[in-house]
C-alpha cells in the first residue's frame, strides 16, 4: 500500500483556549464550549536554568507541545521532526531591525537563536538526545507536509518519531506580510509497528481534495489563523476518537491525505 | 546509531553545482584540479572589513521565467542558474518521462532563503515609515518554502515539495529526507540539494560571533582564524536502484549534539555518531572510505572538534580536507555542494588538498591533505555540521 503508515503514541497541544491536549479533549470533542484565551508559554522544564533563560517564546511554545506528546516515552530515543512556517520570527525580526538601523548590532545570541532548527536544538539539549533531528519550513503547507515527512521517516527507518508543528505571530513590520493571529503548537509521537492511540496513514496525491465538510466552531475560530492549526481536524478526530479520512490542499496544487483509525 | 533498516543506495541520475568556483561541474572540476579558489575581498556594502566572501558571479543578471516572476530574488536566481547548468533540468525532464511529474518530489535546504530581499525591503522604506513596501513579496522570496516551490514549478513537477532548514546541514540532510520518500514509495525520484545566498543577516551574524576570517578562510591551518561566507546552489536527482558502477549515495546518517546551540561538542561526539550512522547505513567499515570531505569551516573550534572525531574513527589512515577554502562556507547549500564535489573526487580520483594552508594545525591527528593527491577514490565521506547541534554525513561512491 502506498504512503507511510505509523501509529500515534502521544499527543501534545497548546493554543488559544487549548491549554494542553488532555485539558482540551472535551473542547475538541465538542462536549465543552471553546473559550478564547491566550496560551500560557511555560519555561521549558526539560532545560537547565541557564539554557531556559535563552529560550524565546517560540521555542517555549514548541517545547511545551513536544514535551506533552512525549510524556511517558523514552524521550532521548526519539528522532524528531520540527515544522514551522515562521520559525522564531521575533528573533529574525529583531535581527532585521538591527541590520537596517544606523549603528544597530546583531547580537550573537539572537543570531544563533535565529536558525530555523533552534527549537529542535533546545529539544536535543533538554532531552539529552543525540538522535537525528530535522527542521522543516513550508508556509501554509507546513502541517500537512511536515506530518507526511514525519510519517515517512517513521516508516522508512522503523524508528519512533516526535513530530512538532508550531508557529507564532511575526513582529511588525513582517506580520502585515504574513498574518499569523495567535501562537499554536501541536505534537505527536509516531511509532512503527502497532499499538498506541490510533493508526495513521498518510500519502501525497496530485488531485485536489473533494469538497470540504462543514467545519466545527473551533475550526472556524482557529484553523485559518495559524499554519499549525491545520492539524485541528486530525486532533478533533483523535479526541473522540473516531475514524477519519482527512485531506489538506497544498499551495501549488496537490494534496496530503490521511486515514486515521483508532486502535 | 545505525538505522534498523539499512540505507537503500540512491542513484544520482543528474547533478549540478554552482559556487564561487564556477557555474557547473566542469568549472568546479577545473577549479579543484588547478587549485583556483573563488574567494575574494567582501564588497564594501557587505560591511565586514577584512573579510572575504565566495560570491557567485552573474546572479544579478539572472531573471526567473516571467510566469514565476513573483519568485525573483537572489536565492531563486541562483537556483535558476543551477537548474540551467549540467543539463540538470533536462535530466529531470527525462525522469518525468520515466515516472510522471506526480511521482517526483522536491526536497531542498536553505538557511535564509530570499531574506536579502527582505533586507532590501527594510532599507527601501522612507525615513519614519514602518511598513514594508507594498511590492515586497514575502511568501515567494523570504519564506523558506519559496525555494522548493520555485524549483518544483520551474521543473513542472507535481510531487511533494519540502523545505529543510537545519542551518549548515540543510543541504546534506535533504538526502535523508529524499531517501525516506523513495523508500516508502511516495516518490520515484526526488530533486534534493540546497541553495543559500549572501545576505547581511549571515555576514553580520557570523561577524557578531567573531567567526569571520580576515582574508580567505584556511580550514585546518595552524593559523586559521575563521569562516569566509560563500553562496552556492547544488542539486542531485535521486532515484532508487542504481545500476552497478553508477554514481550513488551509498549511505547517510545524522545525529544531534544535544550539547549547545552554537558550540560543537568538544570531543565531536555528535560528529562521530553521524559518521558512524552513515557508514553503518551503507554497511561499510571506516577503511572502505578513501577520502573525507570535511565540514572544515575554518573556525578554531569546528576544525579541532572535527579532527578529533575523524581521527577517532579513521586514525590518520584516510586523507581528508575541506574545500571551503575554494568556495567559502555556503551554509545551507554546503552539504549539497560538497556532495557534488565528492562525486567529482570519485570520478576523477582526486583528493583536493586544503587551499592556502602552509602548516596544518600541529595538534591534528588526522591526515589533512594540503596539496592535491591523485589515486583511486572509491568512496567519499562528506561531513556537515550546524548550529543547533545538527550533524549529517553522506557516503558518495559507485553502486
Amino acid at each position: 500500500m502506498s504512503g507511510a503508515s505509523c501509529h500515534i503514541a502521544g499527543v501534545g497541544l497548546l493554543g488559544p483556549g487549548l491549554p494542553g491536549w488532555a485539558a482540551s479533549v472535551p473542547v475538541l470533542r465538542g462536549d465543552a464550549t471553546w473559550v478564547a484565551a491566550d496560551p500560557v508559554l511555560p519555561p521549558p522544564a526539560l532545560l537547565a536554568p541557564t539554557e531556559r533563560r535563552r529560550t524565546g517564546a517560540v521555542a517555549r511554545l514548541a517545547l511545551a507541545a513536544a514535551q506533552e506528546a512525549a510524556d511517558g516515552q523514552e524521550i532521548a530515543g526519539l528522532d524528531t521532526v520540527f515544522a514551522s512556517s515562521n520559525g522564531d520570527g521575533a528573533t529574525v525580526g529583531a535581527i532585521l531591525d538591527a541590520l537596517t538601523t544606523e549603528g544597530g548590532d546583531v547580537s550573537p545570541t539572537q543570531f544563533h537563536n535565529s536558525v530555523h532548527n533552534a527549537a529542535a536544538g533546545y529539544w536535543g539539549i533538554g532531552a539529552h538526545s543525540t538522535r537525528p533531528s530535522v527542521s522543516l519550513g513550508g508556509h501554509d503547507d507546513t502541517l500537512p507536509m511536515g506530518l507526511l515527512q514525519a510519517a515517512a521517516q517513521c516508516a522508512a527507518w522503523n524508528r519512533p518519531v516526535l513530530f512538532c508543528a508550531y508557529d507564532a505571530p511575526l513582529p511588525p513590520p513582517l506580520e502585515a506580510c504574513r498574518v499569523t493571529r495567535f501562537p499554536f503548537a501541536m505534537a505527536l509521537v509516531l511509532q512503527p509497528g502497532s499499538g498506541g492511540r490510533a493508526a495513521l496513514r498518510l500519502w501525497h496525491q496530485a488531485e485536489a481534495c473533494a469538497a470540504a465538510s462543514p467545519r466545527s466552531g473551533l475550526r472556524d475560530a482557529l484553523e485559518d489563523g495559524n499554519p499549525a492549526a491545520r492539524a485541528l481536524p486530525l486532533l478533533e478526530a483523535l479526541a473522540v476518537p473516531r475514524p477519519a479520512g482527512l485531506c489538506w490542499n497544498l499551495l501549488d496544487g496537490g494534496t496530503v491525505r490521511a486515514e486515521l483509525a483508532p486502535c | 546509531m545505525t538505522p534498523n533498516a539499512s540505507f537503500p543506495p540512491l542513484a544520482i541520475t543528474a547533478l549540478t553545482a554552482v559556487s564561487a568556483m564556477g557555474q557547473g561541474l566542469d568549472a568546479t572540476r577545473e577549479a579543484l584540479h588547478r587549485r583556483r579558489g573563488g574567494l575574494a575581498p567582501a564588497a564594501a556594502a557587505d560591511d565586514v572589513p577584512g573579510a572575504w566572501t565566495g560570491r557567485v558571479q552573474g546572479i544579478e543578471a539572472v531573471a526567473v521565467p516571467p510566469d514565476l516572476a513573483e519568485f525573483q530574488c537572489r536565492n531563486n536566481a541562483l537556483a535558476e542558474l543551477a537548474l540551467a547548468s549540467d543539463g540538470f533540468a533536462e535530466g529531470v525532464a527525462a525522469a518525468v518521462r520515466r515516472h510522471g511529474a506526480a511521482r517526483i518530489g522536491v526536497v531542498l535546504g536553505t538557511s535564509t532563503a530570499g531574506i536579502a530581499e527582505t533586507e532590501a525591503a527594510y532599507r527601501r522604506r522612507a525615513p519614519g515609515e514602518a511598513a514594508l513596501p507594498a511590492d515586497f513579496r514575502f511568501a515567494t522570496t523570504h519564506d523558506l518554502h519559496a525555494l522548493p516551490r520555485y524549483v518544483r514549478r520551474r521543473l513542472g513537477l507535481a510531487g511533494p515539495a519540502l523545505c529543510v532548514s537545519t542551518a549548515c546541514t540543510s543541504g546534506a540532510r535533504t538526502v535523508l529526507e529524499a531517501a525516506a520518500l523513495l523508500r516508502t514509495g511516495m516518490c520515484d525520484a526526488v530533486v534534493a540539494g540546497g541553495v543559500d545566498t549572501l545576505c547581511r543577516m549571515t555576514l553580520q551574524g557570523f561577524a557578531s560571533l567573531s567567526l569571520l576570517s580576515q582574508g580567505p578562510s584556511r580550514p585546518c591551518a595552524a593559523d586559521r582564524d575563521g569562516i569566509s561566507i560563500g553562496e552556492a546552489a547544488a542539486f542531485l536527482l535521486l532515484e532508487r536502484d542504481p545500476a552497478p558502477g553508477a554514481l550513488a549515495v551509498l549511505g547517510a546518517g545524522a545525529s544531534s549534539d544535544g550539547h549547545h546551540m552554537s558550540s560543537p561538542h568538544p570531543d565531536g561526539l555528535g560528529a562521530v555518531l553521524a559518521m558512524r550512522a552513515a557508514l553503518g547505513s551503507a554497511g561499510l567499515p571506516p577503511d572502505a572510505i578513501d577520502y573525507v570531505n570535511l565540514h572544515g569551516t575554518g573556525t578554531r573550534a569546528n576544525d579541532a572538534m572535527e579532527d578529533r572525531a575523524v581521527a577517532h574513527l579513521f586514525g590518520n589512515a584516510v586523507p581528508c580536507s575541506s574545500t571551503k577554502g575554494w568556495t567559502g562556507h555556503t551554509l545551507g547549500a554546503s552539504g549539497a555542494l560538497e556532495a557534488a564535489i565528492a562525486a567529482i573526487c570519485v570520478e576523477d580520483g582526486l583528493v583536493p588538498g586544503c587551499l592556502g594552508v602552509d602548516t596544518v594545525d600541529p595538534g591534528f591527528g588526522s591526515d589533512v591533505a594540503v596539496a592535491n593527491r591523485a589515486g583511486r577514490i572509491g568512496r567519499v565521506l562528506s561531513n556537515s555540521f550546524g548550529f543547533g547541534g545538527s550533524n549529517c554525513a553522506l557516503v558518495i561512491g559507485r553502486a
